[in-house]
């Protein structure tokens, strides 16, 4: 299916701490689009390009690592934080310059969470605001 | 309205008169220091390392919001680099000044050290005899620590009183990182 994006924040413990999928022509908030398996499926594919991400890591000076894996039809794009986090972006068309954007907007909102004294670094981003402001930034660069 | 909502939408880039009084810090610090000695059951590394614990708060949020405003969508991946990027960005953001000196140690390859003569934070503070070896920058030792964590670079931070003729509150960060850190500057040279 073109247009199917699955984005996800990985902690420094390699552990998600945010998730959320972009199909073409649904919101993925009411409800997911996605089929189980695929969901698994896609969580395995990024778990897979972690390893690859945490070599990259050291090579380039860059946050955006642009696309650093490739699994069939699948792209890989991923960006690390000064802090270790790590957004890792699942998609099968190539979109270098929206993915650059959504990844750079994304860190910041990432960093107004991380500044409020109440959010533990590595806990998981449950409010619903931020969730609100990715998926405006989705429509924005991605789909 | 979204609780939180109000809080993404706040520009993160306002750097301009923004600085926080230095007697409303103290006041502030000092109730810091309080609040732990209250807490820990008296010795003097308990209560750095609730200081440090502090810092260390600071600290993570500090290198990314530095990051963000000054490096442009990059990081810093090297030893050296990083600690530069803390002797003199991180410290002029948080204290106005440069750190007085960066320095390796001449034998221990893994060992570094980072000093302050006059930290901004020590600066009203008077150590009693009791506790004549507690170093209250073990604050400053927390934030290096968190920094050089989120770098991915773990190593062990500690703060020494290190009084000078002159400077009677001098103080030094050493920094010791992992083998592990040591053998990957290596093999990525």
């Amino acid at each position: 299916m073109p247009g199917t994006y699955y984005f996800v924040i990985v902690g420094t413990k390699d552990n998600p701490i945010y998730e959320a999928e972009f199909t073409q022509g649904a919101d993925a908030s009411e409800g997911s689009p996605m089929k189980e398996d695929q969901k698994h499926l896609s969580q395995f594919i990024i778990h897979t390009a972690l390893d690859v991400v945490d070599e990259l890591m050291w090579c380039y000076k860059e946050s955006y690592l642009k696309v650093v894996d490739k699994f069939n039809e699948w792209y890989i794009s991923a960006y690390v934080t000064s802090n270790g986090m790590r957004f890792m972006l699942l998609h099968d068309t190539t979109n270098p310059e929206g993915i650059k954007n959504f990844f750079t907007d994304v860190h910041e909102l990432y960093i107004k969470v991380l500044l409020n004294p109440f959010y533990e670094i590595n806990s998981p981003i449950t409010s619903r605001a931020f969730d609100n402001k990715v998926q405006q930034l989705k429509r924005k660069y991605l789909l | 309205m979204d609780q939180g909502s109000e809080i993404l939408s706040r520009n993160i880039n306002k750097t301009k008169n923004n600085e926080v009084s230095l007697n409303a810090f103290n006041f502030l610090f000092s109730e810091m220091i309080q609040y732990s000695q209250q807490r820990v059951s008296g010795t003097v590394q308990e209560l750095e390392k609730k200081l440090s614990d502090f810092g260390y708060r600071v600290g993570i949020r500090v290198v990314e919001l530095l990051n963000w405003r000054e490096k442009n969508g990059k990081r810093e991946i090297k030893i050296l680099q990083n600690l530069y990027f803390i002797h003199t960005n991180v410290w002029k953001m948080l204290f106005g000044k440069q750190a007085d000196s960066l320095e390796k140690h001449t034998e221990k390859e893994d060992e570094y050290m980072i000093s302050d003569n006059e930290p901004i934070i020590t600066k009203f503070i008077s150590v009693p005899k009791d506790y004549h070896s507690l170093a209250c920058g073990a604050f400053l030792a927390g934030i290096v620590e968190a920094i050089l964590d989120g770098a991915q670079l773990p190593a062990k931070v500690e703060a020494f009183a290190n009084p000078q003729e002159g400077f009677p509150t001098k103080t030094t960060i050493v920094i010791n990182f992992d083998q592990s850190v040591i053998d990957r500057e290596k093999l990525f040279q």
